[in-house]
């Protein structure tokens, strides 16, 4: 595919003190694809992530999004850090779903949503609304406008924290284990709010442990191990017929 | 599958407290004694009756509750102020504020209410310039820019500061660091984060030893006397000075301060209720829902026979 892609990363390495848990991950994420990555905890697929919007620093390698390093500019060969208002901005373009849903318990549904677009966007708090109000229909929770989090089962919780991510008009979805800590009669409505969103074209990046929603909903499936990407193609290539002994490992543990 | 007929509810002879009988008894005996102990005492308890809302003691009962809500005010906003300091990833805040806190607690508020009342024999003016001797932008007599209410206010503040510091620091590293996370996520810039996603968070934590804070600060008032500040303890003192009847004085100060410190302690529970938005299903009890709860209802006291049922319904 021609053009940008969303997502470069050439030999990202990443460290927290001694422990090396990124050791040189090379891969691409085209414009609209949906790229789900696997793997056994502590494979450094999370830590990937937050490396993506700059919640964790890279030590070494080149990452970019959507042309642009993350986290430094460039000129000449020397990279220059940038200062923390360019670095919320360019967060504000990357939406980010965690596996404890995070959402602000002393905020509605609704004020969750509208906050960061009226405090990071500036706007008026009646077009923030009426996105929001959107928003929530699309994830199925139009009535849950005025509930505040703990009044919300898990699942619910989850696809509020999608809304909240998505009312930035984000160019990039990342998911970081969504389901993993849902009751399992839960994870089918995350999962589909997910699918829809796949594909109405929006680019994603999901950390899952999910290997259904791989295989039907994934352009590409990435095994990681060790904190390297161990084998990645078609989720059918990887998940029916890996070439890695490692990666048939894991999948004959998980499948 | 169908809920069975309710059988008959249970009927059972109670077990017999003998130790509660006992203790209460033991109660009883020492409050008697010391009713008689005081009843005799050679107290003019008419006097105290007399000075209980006399004209200067209502005056220090007012100038009381002004320098605890000004010790307060500045005592809650800098201590804010100096907890996200020393929060802060720049080390110059961050360092100041550990100088600050380690300075203002380790001497003592007495000594510090001195200091500022007695500023005046070292520094006769203060003025404010860029260099040492002059020229001025401003300058003032400090007499005149510290009265003795001004000291105390100043000492008392300052001094609360560094206290409130410590417990606005304890609120914000009580807030999970995944809200911190989902913020920036979002894009939000590090202040925007810290009001409106974390401290609202921290005030459940940040309330209850504050109200304590507080309730401290309206007896501590008491040490402006060595100012000078006619408040409510230094007033009943230059009463006494009058007619000796210092045990009699000190009590109606007393009465006042009980009073005071109860009201506090009510506002104190609605203030928490507010902000325990979203974080209980159910508010806990006003004082007045627990009073009347502790009174008016007498066998198998089931506390929350709502919020236990729910909980196990929910998630």
């Amino acid at each position: 595919m021609a053009g940008i892609p969303m997502v470069q990363a050439e030999s990202v390495h990443k460290s927290y003190g001694r422990l090396e848990v990124l050791r040189g991950i090379d891969l691409t994420v085209d414009p609209g694809e949906v790229m789900c990555m696997i793997g056994p905890s502590g494979s450094g697929k999370s830590t990937f992530l937050r490396c993506i919007n700059h919640l964790d620093k890279i030590d070494a390698g080149r990452l970019s999004v959507d042309g642009e390093l993350v986290g430094y500019r460039q000129r000449g060969d020397k990279l220059y850090e940038l200062p923390d208002r360019e670095v919320c901005r360019k967060r504000s373009e990357i939406g980010m779903v965690f596996q404890r849903f995070n959402l602000f318990p002393h905020m509605t549904a609704l004020e969750n949503i509208i906050e960061a677009p009226m405090r990071v966007k500036k706007e008026s708090r009646a077009a923030a609304e009426a996105t929001a109000q959107r928003l929530l229909d699309r994830v199925g929770l139009a009535d849950k406008v005025a509930a505040y989090p703990n009044q919300l089962s898990g699942g619910q919780q989850q696809r509020v924290a999608i809304a909240r991510a998505l009312a930035m008009q984000p160019k990039l979805m990342l998911f970081d284990e969504p389901t993993s800590a849902l009751d399992p009669e839960l994870v089918g409505e995350v999962l589909d709010v997910m699918r829809k969103l796949a594909e109405d074209g929006m680019t994603m990046i999901v950390v899952t442990h999910e290997m259904g929603f791989a295989r039907e909903v994934g352009d590409t499936v990435v095994f990681m191990d060790g904190g390297v990407v161990v084998e990645s193609g078609k989720p059918r290539e990887v998940l029916t017929n890996p070439q890695h002994e490692r990666t048939r490992s894991f999948l004959a543990k998980v499948l | 599958m169908q809920a069975g007929r309710r059988p008959e509810a249970i009927k059972a002879i109670p077990v017999r407290h003998y130790g509660r009988w006992l203790s209460g008894a033991v109660v009883l005996a020492v409050i008697a004694d010391l009713g008689y102990t005081v009843a005799t005492a050679k107290v003019r308890w008419d006097v105290s009756a007399n000075y209980l809302f006399n004209k200067l003691i209502r005056e220090g009962a007012v100038l009381t509750v002004e320098l605890t809500v000004a010790a307060m005010a500045i005592g809650i906003v800098l201590g804010a102020i100096l907890a996200v300091m020393r929060l802060s990833p720049n080390p110059v805040t961050s360092w100041v504020s550990s100088f600050y806190v380690w300075f203002f607690r380790g001497t003592p508020v007495l000594v510090q209410i001195f200091f500022w009342f007695n500023l005046n024999s070292i520094l006769p003016n203060i003025g404010l310039g860029v260099l040492p001797n002059g020229p001025w932008l401003w300058h003032e007599s400090t007499n005149v820019l510290i009265s003795p209410i001004t000291a105390a206010i100043l000492g008392l503040g300052l001094n609360e500061a560094a206290y409130m510091a410590e417990i606005v620091r304890a609120g914000i590293i009580s807030v999970e660091l995944g809200q911190t996370e989902a913020a920036q996520a979002l894009g939000m810039t590090r202040l925007t984060v810290m009001r409106r996603v974390v401290l609202p968070q921290a005030m459940r934590v940040i309330i209850p030893p504050t109200g304590n804070e507080t309730i401290s600060m309206l007896k501590t008032t008491s040490l402006a006397f060595v100012a000078a500040v006619p408040e409510l303890f230094t007033r009943s003192q230059q009463i006494a000075n009058f007619n000796y009847r210092v045990i009699e004085l000190i009590t109606v100060a007393s009465i006042w301060y009980l009073v005071m410190t109860s009201v506090l302690t009510v506002g104190q529970y609605y203030i928490e209720r507010r902000f325990a938005r979203g974080t209980q299903r159910e508010l806990p009890p006003t004082p007045f829902q627990s009073f009347r709860r502790m009174f008016f209802t007498y066998h198998a006291p089931s506390p929350w026979p709502a919020s236990a049922s729910a909980d196990s319904e929910r998630r």
